[in-house]
């Protein structure tokens, strides 16, 4: 346990958390991390950080800014590895594969592993193209009917095929910003991904949008596995069945989302999801 | 006075005036102390004078140099004509030169014994007119900077915005400096445009424009043999596009495919020297090209020619082109690579994340996504090879085939241009003058192609985004 005073001081490195409290560990493992250290160059951004995502369950990784969700959120897909400098020690492994592995194609596991960032960032193209994009690359299809179904059930998933039914050669970038966002999502699914990772996914949308993706998210967890980066504790709390809360590059705390919000072992967690700091 | 001395006394009046105003405005504001109560900087004060001092001024000795010598001479005119019989009048041009000449011995005391009396006197009443032209002159420019120096002065008070008045000046300055380029423009324009009339008043539009024989000699006499000269402008325009389209074959896709290396592909350690030895590609002079070419790549390409029994000429449109595409290449390379380095972060994360590989995220979502200024890049690089002259004089050669094979000798609009102009000339003849019209239509041509350029960048800017 830290006591108040070395919580208090963030922004120094320096205090050391002996391991997490809580429950990381599960039964029913999508993902399974163990050990995990990230370094920017010489600076450790993830310290030692062990944890399981459980399947069909989506799991919220919250903590204040700078405290490593993102950059380890992004080490499970490998989009680290498109900075150079970044370097990933530990064993992370998808249903026992592992990820940093000879044997795995960064390009395969980003098929299995997908994607939902901050800002939506549908392509400059049609928003059947944005959906038909990535089974295009993958060769889901094998003719245009196959291609016109995928997209379709990725917009129908993603509760967007309604509202863009009648325009789906009218470019992503005109949808409005909670629609783009639902469309990047389709364009995810379209992928029959195993796992997404959501960084933050409804932080630039308006309250209404906002609650549209979470009903979404809701939905998509019988299908996948979901890990989400969210600031907002409202959101992890409605979303999420685990939490994870991260500090300062280490795993503080994980448990079942009610336990965490209700009942926090760690001092820190509490200082945190009661509003003190953060 | 000459004007030079003038405006170096007025830069000096200008200095000693910013320092006046200084002094003044710390006056004003009652002490050194007290200046924070000015509306202005005490330095913003000082400028202010200076530039109502210098400006002014500057702007009166310019006028009076423009307008004096048609001044002095009307006056002049006016003399001969009261001094003199009428059979003056016929050569009243001549007389007057005489004059000024007569003038210039006396000022420099040669011989003047071959001077009428007449002639002499005119002259005398000639310096005495410069003189008094430049003793007026120099007083009214001191008056001038003096009285607008004090004007200002006196209108420095707590109140009075010098940091305003100091903008709009600055702002006018600006604005001056861009007319000098638009005045420019409009003066290459207007000079070709004139001797293009003259050029098309003795050779017809539709022979210039639709003609394919180019061989521009004028007989000097009647009975000279091929001395009538032809002016079709196609085969030249043929060997300009059929030179562009070789050198664009070669540097749109070597260039493309180096600008996506180096934003997509390249560490940071192989970009540091890439790019510094492309922009060294694109500092060697069009001369050096031109010998390159002519002396290395051109016999190479006829040896090789050999080889498979194909006769290649040694001036051949094959060796300019290739050569002009190599020094095209840092022009579409250095901007596509602009252009996709643009592209944001967030799309290519985008598409890597949807497991897209690397060449089909940049095939797929990049260059798409850069494509207003990749067309941008490449239509300034055509501009580029168009209104290249160096490399095919050397390289292509003067014979105006009209011809689209590139294995044979032909020449270019500019080639011709230079052609035509070089030596001394005769500025009546229509050999003289088909150089402006080529120079017009090149001119024409190239900045449709800029315009075309602009409005495609402008049309598909921040698509995305």
């Amino acid at each position: 346990m830290v006591d108040i005073i070395s919580a208090k001081s963030l922004g120094s490195n320096d205090i050391k958390i002996e391991g997490a409290v809580g429950e990381p560990f599960c039964d029913d493992a999508k993902m399974s991390m163990r050990n995990v250290d990230v370094f920017y160059g010489d600076n450790q951004a993830i310290h030692d950080i062990s944890f399981d995502l459980e399947k069909n369950q989506v799991t919220a990784l919250i903590g204040p800014s700078g405290c490593g969700k993102s950059t380890f959120l992004r080490c499970l897909n490998r989009m680290n590895d498109l900075i150079p400098i970044c370097n990933v020690k530990g064993s992370l492994q998808l249903d026992g594969e592992e990820i940093y592995g000879k044997q795995m194609d960064p390009v395969l596991l980003r098929a299995r592993v997908g994607m939902v960032f901050q800002k939506p960032n549908p392509f400059p193209k049609s928003i059947y193209e944005n959906v038909a994009y990535g089974p295009k690359i993958h060769g889901l299809a094998t003719d245009k009917a196959e291609l016109d179904e995928i997209v379709e059930t990725s917009l129908i998933k993603a509760g967007l095929f309604n509202e863009v039914k009648d325009r789906l050669d009218s470019p992503g970038t005109g949808l409005s910003g909670g629609q783009q966002q639902r469309l990047c999502i389709a364009r995810t699914i379209a992928v029959s991904p195993e796992v997404i990772l959501m960084d933050e996914p409804a932080s630039a949308l308006d309250p209404i949008a906002t609650a549209v993706i979470e009903e979404l998210i809701h939905e998509l967890k019988e299908k996948y596995t979901i890990a989400i980066v969210t600031h907002s504790m409202q959101q992890a709390a409605r979303v999420s069945q685990k939490t994870a809360y991260f500090h300062l590059g280490q795993l503080v705390e994980m448990g079942d989302t009610k336990q965490i919000f209700t009942n926090p072992s760690h001092e820190l967690t509490e200082n945190y999801i009661s509003g003190r700091f953060g | 006075m000459t004007t030079a001395n003038l405006v170096f006394i007025v830069m000096l009046i200008a200095l000693a005036s910013y320092w006046l105003g200084i002094q003044r405005s710390i006056k004003v504001a009652g002490g050194k102390q007290q200046v924070k109560h000015l509306v202005s900087l005490p330095s913003q004060y000082g400028l202010l004078t200076a530039f109502w001092c210098g400006i002014p001024a500057i702007l009166f000795l310019l006028l009076w140099s423009a307008i004096e010598s048609s001044v002095i001479d009307a006056f002049l005119i006016d003399q001969v004509i009261l001094s003199a019989d009428g059979q003056v009048q016929q050569n009243m041009g001549l007389v007057v030169n005489n004059v000024k000449l007569l003038a210039e011995k006396i000022t420099l005391s040669e011989d003047l014994s071959a001077a009428t009396e007449l002639q002499l006197q005119n002259a005398q009443f000639y310096i005495l007119l410069n003189e008094k032209a430049t003793l007026l002159k120099t007083l009214l420019t001191l008056v001038i900077a003096v009285g607008c120096v004090s004007s200002i002065l006196a209108k420095i008070k707590h109140s009075f915005h010098a940091r305003n008045n100091l903008e709009r000046i600055v702002s006018g300055l600006l604005f001056t400096c861009s007319g000098i380029a638009l005045l420019t423009t409009i003066g290459i324009v207007m000079s070709v445009l004139f001797e293009s009339i003259a050029f098309f008043s003795q050779v017809p539009v539709t022979e210039f424009l639709f003609g394919t024989q180019w061989s521009p000699q004028i007989a000097m006499r009647a009975d000279q043999v091929g001395g009538s000269g032809a002016f079709g402008a196609i085969p030249l325009f043929v060997g300009t596009i059929l030179i562009s389209t070789i050198a664009m074959c070669l540097a749109i896709p070597v260039g493309l495919m180096i600008a996506i290396y180096l934003s997509q592909y390249a560490t940071k350690r192989i970009r540091s020297i890439a790019k510094p030895m492309l922009e060294v590609l694109a500092g060697v002079p069009t001369v050096v090209y031109g010998f390159f070419a002519a002396l290395t790549v051109a016999p190479i390409i006829r040896d090789f020619g050999l080889l498979i029994d194909l006769p290649i000429a040694a001036e051949s449109a094959l060796a300019a082109g290739l050569v002009m595409g190599v020094m095209i290449i840092p022009f579409v390379s250095s901007l596509s690579e602009d252009a996709m380095t643009a592209v944001p972060v967030a799309l290519k994360e985008g598409s890597l994340g949807m497991g897209a590989t690397q060449s089909e995220t940049v095939k797929k979502v990049i260059l798409p996504a850069a494509i207003p200024g990749i067309v941008g890049a490449i239509l300034l690089a055509v501009s580029r090879a168009i209104g290249e002259t160096m490399i095919v004089v050397m390289a292509a050669g003067l014979a105006a085939n009209l011809t689209f094979n590139p294995i044979e000798s032909v020449t270019t609009v500019t080639v011709q241009i230079v052609s035509l102009l070089k030596g001394d000339q005769e500025f009546d003849s229509a050999k003289t003058l088909a150089a402006f019209a080529l120079g017009m239509m090149l001119f024409i041509t190239t900045l449709a192609l800029n315009i075309a350029a602009l409005k495609i960048v402008r049309k598909y800017r921040e698509q995305y985004d």
